[in-house]
């Protein structure tokens, strides 16, 4: 989200350039594993030398969602933890994207009952929904390769500094910096 | 301290002020301050979250607070037949989701005075004893993972991938399986999967024993573990620690021995202990723990009987399926079984297996209906955490990583 | 002796005026009685040094939602020198709020601190002079109690705030 946003669409240099800020958004894809439950145990399946999701780029699992673009949602997401997982969301940096892992995150699962949250995509925006309760891991690098082609066909100018709408948040306006 | 955030809970704060704290620290600045080691955090074992009242980074307080993961298993209980209930057993202790399926239906069994057959009785106790080996592996992987040893995680796991395929040939699923039914198990046991079993412990030792030569020479690991998050044999039999925690204490106690079920009185092993109480004799207690289970399940594996994996109780268990599609009478019991449940007799049972983090029990209450009335589930890790602020006083912010790592909480069965 | 015998003869002579109901299911031992009694009762299973009963398994209640008695607290606890597992049933009748409380035994038995929240969490039990009794699963704000009868499964709607998308 720096000099590359504000690059306009026309000719073929700038089609180049977009090509290979793509292909460099989507072959290193660094998950922010927001792991709650039995689908996390999966995840982490998916980071051993069987199932290596480091050959996807991927292996640098960060805890810290300010270093990561993509979020994996992955366990029951209950109504006490659900402000939880939107803060963390909020303060991953544009561009991300969320998979919403398994059935549980997809649409409250097995579990129809007083404290779950049917599906987190009443307060997530949710790019792929994982079937599965778990998911394979062999799924979710499906999902993860799936994801890859949408980062591929991005183009850098879609990414211009959006500034956050929350109230009591304010973040600095990157053009500030920049201008100096 | 005396700016408090509005979205801190005020009760809970009161209760991390008002903690008993028999640790003082002799300063001259008032260093106080409250850390939120939140539900998302790289070395809580799942959501956990833990306030911490540190004075410099010597910990003088510590309030857990569960409930991230209250998913309203005791309620949902009430609502579904015992059969449905099966794989919601799964997801209680996810890492060693078939101990949780075989004390279920042990529980059920005793209620409706069901009786499995030897040949289902041996299996289960084989896929328990795999199964609390595959959760030790997992415990040892993340405690080392946390306390800083990245390697020995992957290692584990790779080993936990071998276990995982042999009950994907078992039951058809590797994980969250829900192999055992009411009156025996699913299918019987393919020839396969057990010489599978038997190439996995027959190659299991070397690579313990890898894992070993890394950790247990290793001074940093030493230094990081060793005395840290000490209790006494008293205090962890008051406080209600329980499972491995509780033998790593010098406490000699475990159901397969004090209360047997299954065959395990047929089966000969050891039940290791260590006094010192610390993390370091946890860790060493677990691995011992794996080679037990390894012994264990090569016992099965030569004593497993021949026979049908069902029990022949027409009226309260499931028929097969090839037999309900083709012959009128298994149609007829499949039919009312699975609409108005087994029905068993009126009355109250608890039943208790050692599941791999402690004693996990269920507390069936039946009022003659074919679900229950009420349903306890007696969780180890909800004890184990509760014993969390004792461990953790005096000691280090970095120790309390080490210290949840060797309790080895799981957050799906604490929070029910 | 057999503790099945002992134990309710120990209990008749050291609280002669307090009247036990046992009964004996699938082979477990149950003993019933009022719950003015139940912390000395509790002290005195713990201490005497025959019986020893230290652990405190668990602590949990019963909604029957038509009996006279409504809520049932059962104490499960274990003695480790005798192997042996003995339950407690204490009747509350629930119709107003002194009828929906009971003496709690945090000074007997430590482990029943977190078992008597959830319970007060889950039931709406309040347990007096226990150190801190505050919800275990639920959030503080949350006012009902989940595993009463009268709850749905589903829950109430607007019991549980979601935030907006």
């Amino acid at each position: 989200m720096g000099l590359e946003a504000y690059i306009k669409d026309t000719g073929f240099l700038t089609t180049q350039v977009n090509a290979i800020i793509a292909w460099a958004r989507k072959s290193s894809v660094w998950p922010m594993p927001m792991g709650i439950s039995c689908c996390a145990i999966e995840m982490m399946a998916a980071g051993d030398p069987k199932y290596d999701i480091a050959r996807f780029g991927s292996e640098v699992m960060r805890f810290t969602p300010r270093q990561c673009d993509l979020m994996i949602v992955a366990g029951t997401v209950t109504y006490k933890m659900a402000p939880v997982v939107r803060k963390i969301y909020d303060q991953m940096p544009e561009p991300k994207w969320v998979i919403a892992m398994g059935a549980c995150t997809s649409s409250g699962g097995m579990y129809r009952s007083y404290s779950v949250v049917q599906g987190i995509d009443q307060f997530l925006p949710v790019d792929i929904y994982l079937a599965g309760c778990p998911p394979r891991p062999d799924n979710l690098l499906n999902a993860l390769m799936k994801i890859q082609e949408k980062i591929g066909k991005t183009k850098a100018s879609q990414f211009h500094n959006v500034p956050l709408q929350k109230e009591g948040i304010n973040l600095p306006e990157l053009n500030v910096i920049q201008k100096n | 301290m005396k700016q408090l955030e509005k979205e801190t809970d005020p009760k809970i704060l009161q209760a991390l002020l008002a903690s008993r704290n028999d640790y003082t620290v002799e300063d001259a600045l008032e260093n106080e301050m409250i850390i939120n080691m939140g539900p998302q955090h790289p070395a809580t074992h799942g959501v956990l979250r833990l306030l911490l009242r540190l004075d410099g980074e010597r910990i003088i307080g510590c309030v857990p607070e569960l409930g991230y993961l209250h998913r309203g298993y005791e309620k949902m209980a009430e609502n579904m037949s015992y059969y449905e209930y099966i794989p919601h057993t799964d997801r209680l202790d996810y890492i060693s989701p078939m101990a949780n399926n075989v004390a279920w239906v042990l529980a059920v069994e005793k209620l409706a005075g069901i009786e499995a057959p030897k040949r289902a009785q041996y299996i289960r106790m084989m896929i328990a004893e795999l199964a609390r080996i595959a959760s030790h592996l997992v415990a040892i992987g993340s405690f080392a993972m946390d306390v800083g040893a990245l390697t020995v995680f992957l290692w584990t796991l790779r080993e936990r991938e071998k276990i995982l395929d042999i009950w994907d040939i078992l039951c058809g699923a590797r994980f969250t399986n829900s192999y055992t039914r009411i009156g025996g198990v699913a299918n019987d046991a393919q020839p396969e999967a057990l010489a599978k079993a038997k190439w996995f412990i027959d190659q299991f030792e070397p690579y313990l024993a890898e894992v070993e030569q890394l950790l247990n020479t290793n001074r940093i690991f030493i230094e990081r573990v060793d005395g840290v998050g000490a209790i006494s044999k008293e205090d962890a039999i008051d406080l209600g620690f329980c499972g491995p925690n509780l033998r790593a204490c010098g406490v000699e106690f475990d159901l397969r021995r004090n209360a047997p079920y299954l065959c395990y009185n047929e089966i000969d092993f050891n039940i290791p202990t260590y006094t010192e109480g610390d993390c370091l004799a946890r860790y060493f207690l677990r691995i011992d723990e794996c080679r037990e289970s390894a012994k264990i399940v090569k016992q099965i594996l030569d004593k497993i009987p021949q026979g049908p994996v069902h029990a022949d109780m027409p009226k309260k268990v499931l028929p097969q399926k090839d037999e309900v599609y083709t012959k009128m009478e298994e149609l007829i019991h499949d039919f009312m079984i699975v609409n108005f449940g087994i029905n068993p007799p009126v009355g109250e049972i608890y039943h208790a297996i050692e599941g791999s983090k402690g004693e996990l029990g269920f507390y069936l209450v039946s009022k003659g209906e074919g679900h229950p009335w009420k349903c306890k589930i007696r969780s180890p890790s909800f004890n184990n955490i509760q014993c969390l602020p004792k461990l953790v006083i005096g000691h280090l912010i970095s120790d309390v990583v080490a210290i949840i790592g060797s309790i080895d909480p799981i957050m799906g069965e604490a929070d029910k | 002796m057999d503790l099945k015998a002992l134990i309710p003869q120990k209990l008749k002579e050291k609280f002669p005026s307090v009247e036990f109901e046992l009964s004996d299911y699938k082979d477990e031992l149950t003993v019933k009685f009022d719950k003015k009694y139940i912390v000395e009762v509790c002290a005195f299973l713990k201490s005497d040094p025959e019986l020893e009963f230290k652990l405190c398994s668990d602590v949990t209640a019963i909604d029957w939602a038509t009996r006279k008695n409504r809520f049932t607290v059962v104490y499960n606890i274990f003695s480790l020198k005798n192997n042996f597992r003995l339950r407690l049933k204490v009747p509350l009748s629930g119709i107003d709020e002194s009828d929906c409380s009971i003496d709690s035994v945090t000074k007997v038995w430590q482990a029943s601190n977190w078992q008597e929240r959830e319970t007060f969490d889950m039931y709406g039990i309040k347990f007096k002079n226990h150190p801190d009794l505050r919800r275990m699963y639920m959030p503080e704000e949350f006012e009902y109690h989940p595993l009463r009868k009268e709850f749905p499964l589903m829950g109430i709607p607007g019991s549980l705030p979601l935030l907006k998308k």
